[in-house]
């Protein structure tokens, strides 16, 4: 179990400046993120992206903004649960409680959600039924290279994902069979990537099938993946034996488990009061593009704002004996724990 | 009107929305969509990067290429056709008078 002062979801932007303001008042940080990395969106879709509207920095790249941060909050020592999703939250003997989808136990008087757009998750091709093959030969993200040694592996997508991994595991010889299906003639990765799964299909390493799509699952006895139909824009369909479909087509972001709460939801976003950006339930707070209000913004400047007023209502309620005074960080500077 | 063009948007459900835009606050398909409460997240706010606002255009109108960035995301995207763009990369000018899009399946 990590006991902290606040849990923040989301180690976009604004959840890492939170970390700062509320370090200003001495409260301790823990952030949780389903993403690998921190950085939230500015580092899973738009990294090299310059942003204009950052007060003083008349251009920067996003990727560039999250190590400032990073580096900004250091001095506050903040914990971090990353590749981890918060599946639940309950209130007990006055403190939220929140799970992740790996178990990770976290305990805190407040939760601020700074969950951006979402929990980013697989794009899944529209075939029947894909769900129903879940861990049953369908997986959307390949977690350990291992799992599939030996076996037979269908691959979808045109993309760096797809074409890396088709690359990573013929390298390294570890399925006995791979196809990799794409529904255009060219591919859009690297241009080394694309060159390799070239050779490879060239030299009868891999099965490349361009112009295709995977368009249905056949099952075995036991409701585990036997086959895939593939269609081919002009010769029509075909079937392939196989162990394990991979649809690699991006990650997309949805609300997610934050929709369970029992928050106050409103186009799919968090309603909060902009007096403090606290939601209904006393102790959550929702700051960045996951909140609404009226004249509700997504910029990443009116989320620092956001934050930096939620953590003076966090801290009186993690001491409803102490009274703060705003401070400045001139004449303070910033005092590390 | 001077400065507005008229676009016809017809939604998932088949129901043509005849719409009218301002060509003069540089505006793009998908914002014109989501200032009109039509069923189009944006999510990426425009960057080419969610295929959240894809269409498929239903007329002649001519329309410039489509950058690599767009062909990329096109390519990541399910239920594309040959007439399938992304809203937020159509900006709103005099050239795209009376366009027809259709709302991809999301």
């Amino acid at each position: 179990m990590i006991e902290t002062e606040i849990i923040i979801v989301g180690a976009g932007p604004v959840g890492l400046f939170t970390v700062f303001e509320a370090g200003l008042l001495k409260m301790r940080c823990h952030v949780v993120d389903s993403l690998p990395s921190a950085g939230g969106q500015l580092s899973e879709i738009y990294p090299k992206k310059p942003i204009y509207d950052i007060p003083g920095y008349p251009m920067i790249l996003a990727g560039q903004l999250v190590k400032n941060l990073l580096e900004q909050i250091a001095p506050f020592n903040p914990g971090f649960t990353l590749g981890e999703t918060v599946v639940s939250l309950e209130y007990k003997n006055s403190k939220y409680q929140l799970v992740t989808n790996r178990g990770t136990e976290l305990m805190a008087p407040v939760v601020i959600i700074a969950g951006g757009l979402g929990v980013f998750q697989p794009r899944k091709p529209p075939i029947n039924n894909l769900v129903n093959f879940e861990d049953r030969g369908v997986e959307y993200i390949i977690r350990d290279p291992e799992f599939y040694k030996g076996k037979k592996v269908v691959i979808s997508g045109g993309g760096d994902s797809a074409l890396d991994w088709t690359v990573f595991l013929v390298e390294n010889k570890i399925p006995t069979e791979i196809s990799l299906v794409h529904r255009r003639s060219i591919f859009r990765g690297q241009p080394d990537s694309v060159q390799k799964v070239m050779e490879m299909a060239s030299q009868g390493k891999i099965n490349l099938l361009t112009e295709s799509e995977v368009v249905e699952i056949i099952p075995d006895s036991t409701g585990r993946v036997k086959s895939v139909v593939i269609n081919h824009d002009t010769s029509g369909k075909k079937t392939v034996d196989t162990d394990h479909f991979i649809p690699l087509f991006g990650l997309t972001p949805s609300l997610g488990p934050i929709a369970d709460w029992g928050l106050e939801i409103e186009k799919n976003a968090i309603v909060v009061n902009t007096v403090d950006y606290s939601t209904k339930k006393r102790g959550i707070f929702a700051v960045g593009d996951i909140n609404t209000y009226p004249g509700k913004l997504k910029l990443i400047l009116c989320g620092f704002h956001e934050g930096t007023l939620a953590v003076q209502s966090a801290f009186a309620i993690i001491h409803p004996d102490k009274r703060n005074v705003l401070k400045y960080t001139t004449v303070n500077g910033v005092n590390p724990f | 009107m001077e400065n507005t063009i008229q676009l016809k948007v017809i939604d998932r459900t088949g129901v043509a929305h005849q719409l009218e835009a301002p060509t003069d606050m540089n505006l793009n398909i998908m914002e014109i969509c989501k200032i009109n409460e039509l069923p189009v997240e944006g999510t990426c706010g425009g960057m080419a990067l969610c295929a959240s606002c894809h269409c498929y255009i239903e007329s002649d109108t001519p329309l410039p290429e489509a950058n690599e960035n767009e062909l990329a995301m096109l390519a990541e995207a399910f239920h594309v056709k040959q007439n399938s763009r992304l809203g937020c990369q159509i900006r709103i000018n005099s050239n795209i008078d009376g366009i027809v899009i259709r709302l991809a399946p999301s």
